[in-house]
C-alpha cells in the first residue's frame, strides 16, 4: 500500500466521520435551531414552575422564539426566577402573559408567551410583570374537589 | 504464585493479597506507561505520517465493521421500538427513541466494543510478534525509540479514529431506524424527525456521546498497545496477550461507561 | 592488562534477574579492530552479556567501559548516540516483517540521517551487494530463507558503518553453506570496516576457523580465555568437553534427577 493511497484513505475516513457528526448535529440533533444567533436576556418569576427544564423552549404563538437560558429561587420572595434567552429578531410589549404550559397532555413544558397590546416593548434585561405558573395537576383536583365548583380558575393566585 | 499447597483460609487470604498486589502493580506499570506514550508523542507527532499509516489500520479498516452493525442495530431498534412505542400510541416518538439511544449510549458504546476487538487485538498481536521476533528490541539498539516510533502512534491512531467511528456509528444507526421506522413501518416521516430534533440535544446528547467514544478510545487503545508491549514474547504468551485486550477493554469501557453516564446524564 | 587498546573493558561486573544471578564477576577485554568470541553452553549469559554491553540491562555491579565511557551511567540521549555507533545482529534477523528489504536496510539511515532519497539508495544497495543480496532489494523478509533473513539483517547493521558491531547466535538453524557464507562476511566486514567485533555463539566448529581471540564462560563467569589454539590445547575438563563435543563431563548430561531405580519402583500414588 502506497503511501499516497493510504493518505487518501485516512483523509476519506475523516471526512465522512466529520460529515457523520455533522449530520447528527444538524439533522438528528437542534444544533441549527438551538443556536439562535443574536440573543437578548428577559427574566420572568414565576411561583411554580413545574417540570420546567432549563434549554426548554419559549413559544409565541407556537413558534419557537427562544430557550431557557437558567432557573433559580429569589431566596427573598420563594418566588422561581426563570432567565431566558430570547432571539433578538422578536420583542414583545410589556403586558405580554408569561405562561407555563404544556405540549400536549404528558408532553414537555415550555414558556408560552401572549402578547398584550402595550406600545412599548421589553428592553433587553427587564422581566415579564404578568406571569401565570405551571398547572399542578394534584392542587387542580384538590382545588376542584373542594370548591365543587366549575368556574375555579386553575392558577393558585 | 501462590503456593498451591496451601489451601484453607489462610491460603484463599494470602493468594488473594497477592492477586491484589499484581493487579496494584500492574497498573503502576500501566500508569508509567501512559506517561511514556505522551512523553514521546511530540516525536511521533513531528512526522505524522506514522499516526496517519495507524489510523488507516485502526479507523478505515475498521469501517465495514461498524457501518454494517450500525444500520443493523438502528434497523432493530426501530422495530423493537415501534413494537413498543405503538402500544402507549406514541409511535411518532420513534426518533427520539433512536436517536437517544445510539447517540447516548450504543453508538459509542458498541462502536468501542467492536473497536477493541476488530482494532485492539490487532495493535496488540502485532506489537506482542514485534517483540517475540525481537524487532522492538533491534529498534532500540538501532537507537529507535520503539515507544515514540512503534507504540504512540498505533496509541494516537486508535484514540483519533474512535470519536470519529462512534459519530458514523450513531449516524448510520439512525438512518437505519429511518429505514425500518419510516420507509417500511409508515411512521410519518416528518414526526419522526422533527420530533427527534426537537428532543435531542446537540451538547447534552451528541457532545457527550463524542467525549464517551473518546474516552473509550483512549481507554482501548492504552490497553490494546499496553498488553502488546507487555505480552509475554511466546505464540501463547501473544494469545493470552490479545485475550486480554479484548476482555480487558470490554469491561473497561463498560464500567467507564457508567461512571461517565453518572456524571453527564444525572438530575436531568 | 592484556591488550594495549580496548575498546570495551569489563570489570567485576554482577548482573542477576531478581534474585536468580546471571553473571558473576566477569571481566573481559574487547581488544580494537578484533574479533572475538564469547562461547559457552546455552543460557550461560552470553546474550545477557550483549544487552549489557548495548545499555539494554543495567549491572547491578561493576564496570562496563566502551571507547573510555562507561555505559551503565550513561543518559538516555547519550546512550542513544553510542547505539547509533553500533550494529546488533539478533539470533534470528529481527528483520521488519512489515516492510520491503530494501526499506529494513535503509532503515537505520534514514531514522538517524537526513540524506537524499538517490543516496540512500546507493547505500542501502551497497550494503545489500556486500552481503550478495542486491538483486533480492525489492523482496519482503518473509520470502526470504533463513541464512538470507540474517545477511539482511547483516546488511542493517552495518548500515551505518558502526565501529562495534555484535552478533548473537548468527549461526544458529542454518545449514553448513549459509553458515559458511555468513561466518565468512562476518570476518570480511570486520576487516573492511576495521570495526570491532564480538561474537557470541556456541558453534565452535565455525567460530574457531574465525576469531582471533575467544572467552569462554560457563555459569555466569569467564572460565578460560585465550586464541583459538590456546583454547583447543585447553587442558580444562570443562572447555574440552564443550570444544570436542563430549556427551558426558563436568556438564552432565542429566537433568537433577532422583535415582533412576527409585522412580521406577514408585507406586503411582494417584491419577
Amino acid at each position: 500500500m502506497s503511501r499516497k493511497l493510504m493518505d487518501i484513505w485516512v483523509g476519506f475516513f475523516v471526512v465522512i466521520g466529520f460529515a457523520a457528526l455533522l449530520f447528527l448535529a444538524l439533522r438528528v440533533g437542534n444544533a441549527a435551531s438551538a443556536n439562535l444567533g443574536e440573543t437578548y436576556t428577559l427574566s420572568a418569576k414565576f411561583d411554580n414552575i413545574g417540570g420546567l427544564k432549563v434549554r426548554g423552549p419559549v413559544k409565541s404563538a407556537g413558534v419557537v422564539v427562544g430557550r431557557i437560558a437558567a432557573i433559580s429561587l429569589d431566596p427573598d420572595a420563594f418566588e422561581a426566577v426563570v432567565t431566558m434567552k430570547l432571539d433578538a429578531r422578536y420583542h414583545f410589549p410589556r403586558d405580554t402573559y408569561a405562561s407555563i404550559l404544556t405540549s400536549g397532555l404528558l408532553g414537555e413544558q415550555y414558556v408560552g408567551l401572549d402578547v398584550g397590546g402595550d406600545e412599548r416593548m421589553l428592553k433587553p434585561g427587564e422581566s415579564f410583570s404578568r406571569t401565570q405558573s405551571a398547572v399542578v395537576l394534584e392542587k387542580l383536583i384538590g382545588q376542584f374537589m373542594l370548591n365543587k365548583a366549575s368556574e375555579g380558575t386553575p392558577s393558585n393566585k | 504464585m501462590p503456593d498451591p499447597s496451601s489451601k484453607g483460609a489462610l491460603g484463599v487470604v494470602a493468594s488473594l493479597g497477592h492477586t491484589v498486589n499484581e493487579i496494584a502493580q500492574r497498573l503502576g506499570f500501566v500508569a508509567r506507561f501512559f506517561a511514556a506514550i505522551l512523553l514521546y508523542s511530540g516525536q511521533s507527532f513531528r512526522r505524522i505520517h506514522l499516526t496517519i499509516r495507524e489510523m488507516y489500520f485502526s479507523g478505515f479498516q475498521s469501517l465495514l465493521i461498524m457501518l454494517v452493525s450500525s444500520l443493523f442495530i438502528g434497523m432493530v431498534l426501530g422495530l423493537q421500538g415501534f413494537e413498543t412505542l405503538q402500544r402507549f400510541g406514541s409511535a411518532d416518538a420513534l426518533g427520539i427513541m433512536v436517536a437517544l439511544s445510539l447517540t447516548r449510549e450504543l453508538g459509542p458504546v458498541v462502536a468501542a466494543l467492536l473497536f477493541a476487538s476488530r482494532a485492539g487485538s490487532s495493535i496488540t498481536a502485532e506489537i506482542g510478534l514485534m517483540k517475540a521476533t525481537e524487532q522492538l528490541m533491534a529498534m532500540d539498539m538501532m537507537a529507535v525509540n520503539p515507544i515514540a516510533r512503534v507504540v504512540a502512534p498505533k496509541f494516537w491512531g486508535g484514540v483519533l479514529s474512535m470519536p470519529l467511528l462512534a459519530s458514523l456509528f450513531s449516524a448510520v444507526g439512525v438512518f437505519g431506524g429511518y429505514l425500518v421506522g419510516v420507509v417500511v413501518i409508515g411512521v410519518d416521516e416528518g414526526a419522526f424527525w422533527s420530533q427527534m430534533q426537537n428532543a435531542v440535544d446537540f451538547r447534552l446528547d451528541i457532545w457527550n456521546g463524542v467525549i464517551k467514544s473518546f474516552v473509550f478510545g483512549i481507554a482501548v487503545s492504552l490497553i490494546a498497545v499496553f498488553e502488546g508491549y507487555d505480552s509475554i514474547p511466546t505464540a501463547e504468551g501473544v494469545s493470552a496477550s490479545i485475550r486480554r485486550t479484548v476482555v480487558n477493554s470490554a469491561l473497561t469501557i463498560l464500567a467507564l461507561d457508567f461512571v461517565l453516564t453518572s456524571f453527564m446524564f444525572r438530575g436531568l | 592488562m592484556l591488550f594495549d587498546d580496548c575498546l570495551i573493558r569489563i570489570d567485576q561486573l554482577d548482573f542477576s534477574y531478581d534474585d536468580r544471578a546471571i553473571l558473576k564477576g566477569v571481566a573481559m577485554e574487547i581488544p580494537r579492530g578484533k574479533l572475538v568470541a564469547i562461547m559457552g553452553n546455552s543460557g550461560c549469559g552470553k546474550t545477557t552479556l550483549l544487552r549489557l554491553i548495548g545499555g539494554q540491562l543495567r549491572p547491578s555491579r561493576g564496570a562496563l567501559l566502551l571507547d573510555g565511557q562507561s555505559v551503565p551511567d550513561m543518559p538516555h540521549a547519550q546512550l542513544y548516540a553510542l547505539r547509533r555507533r553500533m550494529g546488533m545482529l539478533f539470533q534470528f534477523g529481527a528483520l521488519f516483517t512489515d516492510i520491503s528489504v530494501f526499506d529494513n536496510v535503509a532503515y537505520p539511515i534514514r531514522e538517524h540521517t537526513r540524506l537524499s532519497e538517490e543516496m540512500i539508495r546507493d547505500m542501502v544497495l551497497m550494503k545489500l551487494n556486500a552481503v550478495g543480496l542486491r538483486g533480492a532489494h525489492a523482496l519482503m523478509p518473509t520470502e526470504l530463507s533463513g541464512g538470507m533473513a540474517r545477511r539482511v539483517a547483516l546488511a542493517r547493521a552495518i548500515a551505518l558503518d558502526p565501529m562495534l558491531i555484535m552478533y548473537d547466535e548468527p549461526f544458529t538453524g542454518l545449514d553448513p553453506i549459509s553458515m559458511g557464507v555468513i561466518g565468512h562476511l562476518i570476518r570480511r566486514l570486520n576487516d573492511a570496516l576495521g570495526a570491532t567485533t564480538l561474537l557470541v555463539t556456541h558453534d565452535v566448529q565455525e567460530a574457531f576457523g574465525l576469531v582471533d581471540y575467544i572467552y569462554f564462560m560457563s555459569g555466569g563467569e569467564v572460565v578460560a580465555r585465550g586464541t583459538p589454539d590456546e583454547i583447543r590445547a585447553s587442558t580444562d575438563p570443562l572447555v574440552h568437553q564443550f570444544v570436542y563435543g563430549e556427551a558426558d563431563g563436568p556438564l552432565h548430561f542429566h537433568f537433577p534427577a532422583p535415582p533412576f531405580a527409585d522412580e521406577l519402583t514408585r507406586e503411582v500414588s494417584d491419577a
